[in-house]
């Protein structure tokens, strides 16, 4: 048994919302990997529960007509991973999912939650912050779009307001055209075990593969919420395709990360992994973009 | 301190290819619901934090750790247990078989979720190597058996399947 005061099962996206109104201390339960763990714990112990678990209108992957992929925030991250528009356009996140926690994490957590967590650890989040991912929300004024370094206010918080859930995540199509990319999950263990750092790497090379057009690097756990190392990508735009790049380009993102020192690892040896995830990342996302290194 | 109000709901499933219905109170895992109500006490309560595999069943085909579930969530849904492994006489499955070949059980207590997993790595009809089965198989944790005569069972159930001989 677990301590829920009460529990609301929500019947539609609309149902949600009105719930969300009505009971403003509840909390939002979607896969529930996250949630019934800290209630164990004690630490959601005793709260109200609004269920989106059973709205199937916002789970599974889809493409709006102007191409911008859509991917419902009740998607497991096992749906994600098996997904082919994921498969052909954005391989690395459903690879980057691929990695969380193990098999029967992969087939309850959702992508909603894992976002929705304000975790900086979370494994879909460097890879959405480096694709400049789209937040949809709804709530009782409509739908509201967030690019995501937006919707992380601060560690564990997000940009939830009154009545809101998050209803689906967004890739515009010019942030994922011709773009490849890799992800590096660095932790003491292979399965279930948290990122001691996360590096997600992407690139858009010329059409003669010479040149890196657009190259972006996010992390998870270099700081309280994922972020993005801007002054490494602005120095690799424009530049030609080489493994001296690929050195300056990981060198670089030392001036935008701030790791901190925590159980799991020091500071000094987050930036250590920082640098060598991005140039390894850096390497295999231009490999798999046609480039020759 | 408040008091709690009992909340019950209805849910509707099909347990082991048998629809059943039960009213359930909200607070339930599936974990509770599958052992208490249907004395399905091959789910197993382990570390009940979505660590261990011990509880794991089949909701629609894809393995879920059952502590972590809301009993209510079962509606409209296939769920299979270790109980809907078996024969119609009881009979091993060919994934149980092939773990008392190999000697992967010692106390017991990790196998069900095992042999859940199994099904669902070879009810895909593919052949694994060593290292993805390593990984399909790294969400059970077992105290006892160091998990090599565990891939090995995996591993020959999958070669019968497929029927080919295991490469040597
Ligand atoms: C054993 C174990 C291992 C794990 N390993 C990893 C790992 O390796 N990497 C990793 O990243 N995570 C890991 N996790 C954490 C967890 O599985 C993920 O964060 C998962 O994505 C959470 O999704 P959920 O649907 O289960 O979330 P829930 O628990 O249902 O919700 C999580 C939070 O998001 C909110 N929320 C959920 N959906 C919405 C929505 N649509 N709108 C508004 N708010 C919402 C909830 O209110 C809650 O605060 C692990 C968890 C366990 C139990
Ligand atoms: S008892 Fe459910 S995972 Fe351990
Ligand atoms: S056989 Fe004892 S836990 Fe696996």
């Amino acid at each position: 048994m677990y301590d829920i005061k009460a529990l609301y099962q929500a019947k539609s996206v609309a149902d949600a919302v009105a719930l969300r109104l009505a009971h403003p201390e509840a909390q939002i339960i979607a896969g529930g990997s996250d949630v019934l763990v800290q209630m164990r714990e004690g630490k959601r112990a005793g709260a109200e529960l609004i269920s989106i678990q059973t709205l199937d209108e916002i789970r599974g992957v889809s493409m709006d007509d102007d191409g911008t992929i859509r991917i419902g925030s009740l998607t497991s991250f096992s749906h994600i991973t098996w997904d082919p528009l994921i498969q052909k356009y954005i391989n690395v996140l459903g690879q980057a999912v691929d990695q969380v926690g193990g098999p029967q994490i992969r087939n309850i957590g959702t992508i909603g939650g894992n976002t929705c967590n304000g975790v900086t650890s979370a494994d879909s989040a460097s890879t959405l912050h480096a694709w400049d991912a789209i937040i949809e929300l709804t709530g009782p004024d409509g739908i509201r779009r967030q690019p995501i370094h937006d919707f992380y206010i601060r560690a564990g918080v997000v940009d939830i307001r009154e009545g809101e859930i998050q209803t689906a995540i967004l890739i515009p199509k010019e942030s994922y055209e011709n773009c490849f990319g890799h992800y590096i999950k660095y932790a003491m263990r292979s399965a279930m075990d948290i990122a001691t750092l996360g590096t997600s790497v992407n690139v858009r090379l010329s059409a003669d593969k010479k040149t890196v057009e657009r190259a972006r690097v996010a992390f998870g756990v270099a700081g309280p919420v994922p972020l993005r190392a801007v002054r490494a990508e602005e120095l690799a735009a424009g530049q030609p395709v080489s493994l001296e790049l690929a050195e300056r380009f990981a060198q670089a993102v030392k001036e935008d990360i701030n790791p901190r020192d925590s159980w799991r690892a020091a500071k000094d040896f987050r930036i250590h992994i920082a640098v060598e995830s991005a140039k390894r990342a850096f390497i295999e996302s231009v490999k798999l973009a046609g480039g020759d290194l | 301190m408040e008091k709690h109000q009992l909340q019950y709901e209805t849910v509707r499933f099909n347990l082991n290819g048998r629809d059943v219905e039960r009213t359930v109170d909200v607070r339930a895992s599936l974990t509770d619901m599958l052992r208490n109500d249907f004395r399905m006490t091959s789910v197993k309560k382990g570390c009940e934090v979505g660590e261990c595999g011990a509880c794991t069943v089949l909701i629609d085909g894809e393995t879920f750790n059952s502590c972590i579930y809301l009993a209510v969530w079962a509606q409209g849904k296939h769920i299979r247990t270790l109980e809907g492994v078996l024969g119609p006489d009881g009979q091993l499955s060919d994934v149980q078989q092939a773990f008392v070949e190999e000697a992967a059980i010692q106390c017991g207590f990790c196998t069900p979720g095992f042999v859940l997993t199994a099904e669902e790595i070879l009810e895909t009809g593919q052949e694994y190597t060593d290292e993805q089965l390593r990984k399909l198989l790294s969400g059970h944790l077992c105290r006892c058996t160091g998990y090599e005569n565990i891939l090995r069972a995996v591993k020959k159930a999958m070669y019968r399947r497929l029927g080919k001989e295991p490469p040597q």
